[in-house]
């Protein structure tokens, strides 16, 4: 990055832009990052970071994670804390994959039990779990019964059968956002959205086989609490979201607030796609209530594609998936605005906290945390390349400081485009075998699109969060199985 | 083909620049540069299936927002990839009003090798103007 120089340097990690920058900037903004890392960032999350400086009611800073790139509207790894009564909410603050998220599962097997059916796993994953462009599910719904599944998140998944119930604690909000209404969705987003649950969609959505390599393992206590006992453990992670309902939900009130936001409300933004209304205006509270439906949705995506997995498990190995030791470790939302409690000069308030391409990572005691992970730190996946390699982290106190955030992936350095031109699909699929990871994808051009030089290094990353005390690791994985999008 | 992807912008996005001498002909070429992400090649889309499209809009940069928008919204909900065959842009004092005639067919992986979703079009520097040649559009797609 070009203005490296005008960022003023807090601590090895930590780069402030203070708020004379721009005009209209409320409050400071810092990025997360190494010096490194900040190198190879683009200049376009500067401008971004300010611009969300600029939004009304903010708090404290704008934030960048260690994962920043240049997005549209906040910078991907944008987190903005809004005070309740006077700040807007702003879905370029969300992103149109509203809770495109994380889920971690592990198993009690070792690599070498399940080496000889690794092909046979990954060949059924990927016929029994949808992947691509458009794609329908196999979970048939009314659009009667998919406006209750927006209402009721993974809640209505474990009564219809999808999970145990042991799977609700274990996933963010529970599987279920209070207050989601499904009154407050258009027609557009359920036609979009109805046949979409059990889908993972394109892009960056995968569906992976891992293993915890004994070497890999930071922690050993932690990794212990966290279900990681056994060398060479094999786990799977997911990574998708609410899949065309969610990106209809941000298009429609998106709209909404571009008509609201000067005429009704004065407010003025610095890019368009950081459109907002405040937020207890009525506008604001519908996109709230919208945006829940669309959290939920991306809850039931997963906690029924977490049912196929451990169906597949189940075949293959011919056991039962409770003696296969398949619990969920924790699922992860990574686009959201929710209502938290936090410390502002010493007392508590309660804020909106946006956070888009981050994770939420609540240290030890939170009380939004379940008994189970009271002591360790709520679980952070952080997914990397499908070359590469993903971690396991937990939340740590320190990570006050950023509303308690932290990154969401590697982020990348390298446009699609780009990598499709250099990198070929079924060369790489080959290469990839070669190094001990099965790949199977619904797109040749796409599996080009996401190869590993495409991304920023996830140790480095990762490392990152940890020096500036906003997340722990405790384990690394590497792929062996991979189902592209 | 009358567009153009942009790189080192938004770049785990997609950005591209669409334009002909009429504004009609710019709907078409940024319809087809959106389905282009989704889709490797347009030719393998037949015409199997039309679809009417009629959109408004107060301005003349939002009812190409809105014509991307629907395009997107098929594609899911009813699974059709649609290129525009003909549009039809008219205003009066209010508003701007296009009637499009979309035509395509389902997703067929068998043919149709496809690459990513489009999940939206975004305002992240989004622009349509007229230039000394015709119309441009900048367009900046989430994927």
């Amino acid at each position: 990055m070009a203005i490296i120089s005008k960022l003023n340097k807090i601590s090895d990690t930590v780069w402030e832009i203070p708020a004379d920058y721009k005009e209209g900037m409320r409050v400071p903004a810092r990025i997360y990052a190494t010096e490194k890392l900040l190198a190879e960032m683009d200049e376009g999350v500067v401008d971004q970071v300010t611009n969300v400086a600029t939004l009304p009611g903010i708090q404290k800073y704008a934030l960048c994670m260690p994962d920043g790139h240049w997005g549209y509207g906040f910078p991907i790894g944008g987190v903005a804390a809004m005070d309740e009564r006077s700040g807007v909410i702003s879905p370029g603050g969300i992103g149109f994959d509203i809770n495109c998220g994380m889920r971690l599962v592990l198993t009690n097997l070792s690599y070498d039990e399940i080496k000889e059916y690794l092909k046979e796993l990954v060949d059924r994953l990927f016929q029994r779990v949808p992947a691509g462009v458009g794609g329908s599910g196999f979970v048939k719904l009314s659009q009667d019964e998919f406006r209750t599944v927006v209402e009721k998140g993974s809640q209505w998944c474990i009564e219809n059968g999808y999970g145990w119930e042991e799977d609700l604690e274990r996933t963010e909000e529970f599987g279920r956002v209070e207050g989601a209404d499904a009154t407050k969705i258009s027609q557009k987003a359920v036609d979009r959205g109805y046949r979409q649950i059990g889908t993972l969609g394109s892009g960056n959505h995968y569906l992976e086989i891992q293993v915890a390599r004994p070497e890999n393992i930071f922690d050993p206590a932690l990794a212990k609490a966290l279900g990681l006992n056994i060398p060479d453990q094999v786990v799977v992670m997911f990574h998708c979201g609410s899949r065309g309902f969610g990106h209809q939900v941000a298009t429609d009130y998106l709209q909404t607030f571009l008509k609201v936001m000067e005429p009704k409300y004065a407010i003025k933004v610095l890019d368009r796609e950081l459109a907002c209304a405040p937020f207890l205006s009525p506008e604001g509270q519908n996109y709230f209530a919208a945006m829940k439906c669309a959290i939920n949705m991306s809850f039931a995506n997963r906690q029924v594609i977490l049912h196929r997995v451990r169906e597949v498990f189940s075949e293959v190995l011919r056991k039962d998936p409770l003696d296969l030791g398949m619990h969920q470790v924790y699922d992860v939302a990574h686009n959201t605005a929710k209502q938290e409690m936090h410390n502002i000069e010493g007392r508590p308030k309660r804020l909106l906290v946006h956070r888009k391409g981050a994770t939420r990572a609540f240290g030890p005691g939170a009380q939004e945390l379940p008994e189970v992970y009271r002591q360790t730190g709520q679980p952070v996946i952080i997914g990397g390349s499908m070359e590469t390699g993903s971690y396991l982290l937990t939340g740590v106190n320190s990570a006050e400081q950023t509303f308690f955030s932290t990154a969401h992936g590697s982020g990348r350095t390298m446009s699609r485009q780009k990598a499709k031109k250099m990198f070929h699909g079924k060369t790489l699929q080959h290469d990839m075998e070669r190094r001990g990871i099965y790949v199977r994808t619904a797109s040749w051009a796409g599996l080009a699109e996401e190869a590993g030089p495409a991304y920023k290094n996830i140790d480095e990353v990762v490392e990152a969060t940890e020096a500036a005390g906003i997340s722990k690791r405790v384990a690394r994985f590497v792929p062996v199985g991979n189902i592209k999008g | 083909m009358p567009f153009e992807y942009i790189d080192g912008i938004a770049i785990a996005d997609v950005a591209f620049k669409a334009w002909g001498q009429t504004l009609e002909e710019m709907f078409i070429a940024a319809a087809d540069a959106t389905i282009s992400v989704m889709v490797e090649d347009l030719e393998t889309i037949e015409r199997r299936q039309d679809r009417e499209i009629e959109i408004s809009s107060f301005a003349v940069d939002m009812l190409l927002f809105n014509l991307l928008q629907e395009i997107i919204f098929f594609k899911d909900a009813e699974q059709l990839l649609l290129r525009i065959e003909k549009v039809a842009v008219t205003s009066n004092d209010a508003q701007y009003v296009a009637k499009a005639t979309a035509r395509g067919e389902p997703i067929d992986p068998g043919r149709h090798e496809m690459i990513v979703d489009v999940k939206a079009v975004t305002l992240h520097r989004f622009k349509v103007e007229q230039t000394r040649r015709g119309w441009e559009a900048f367009v900046i797609l989430d994927v």
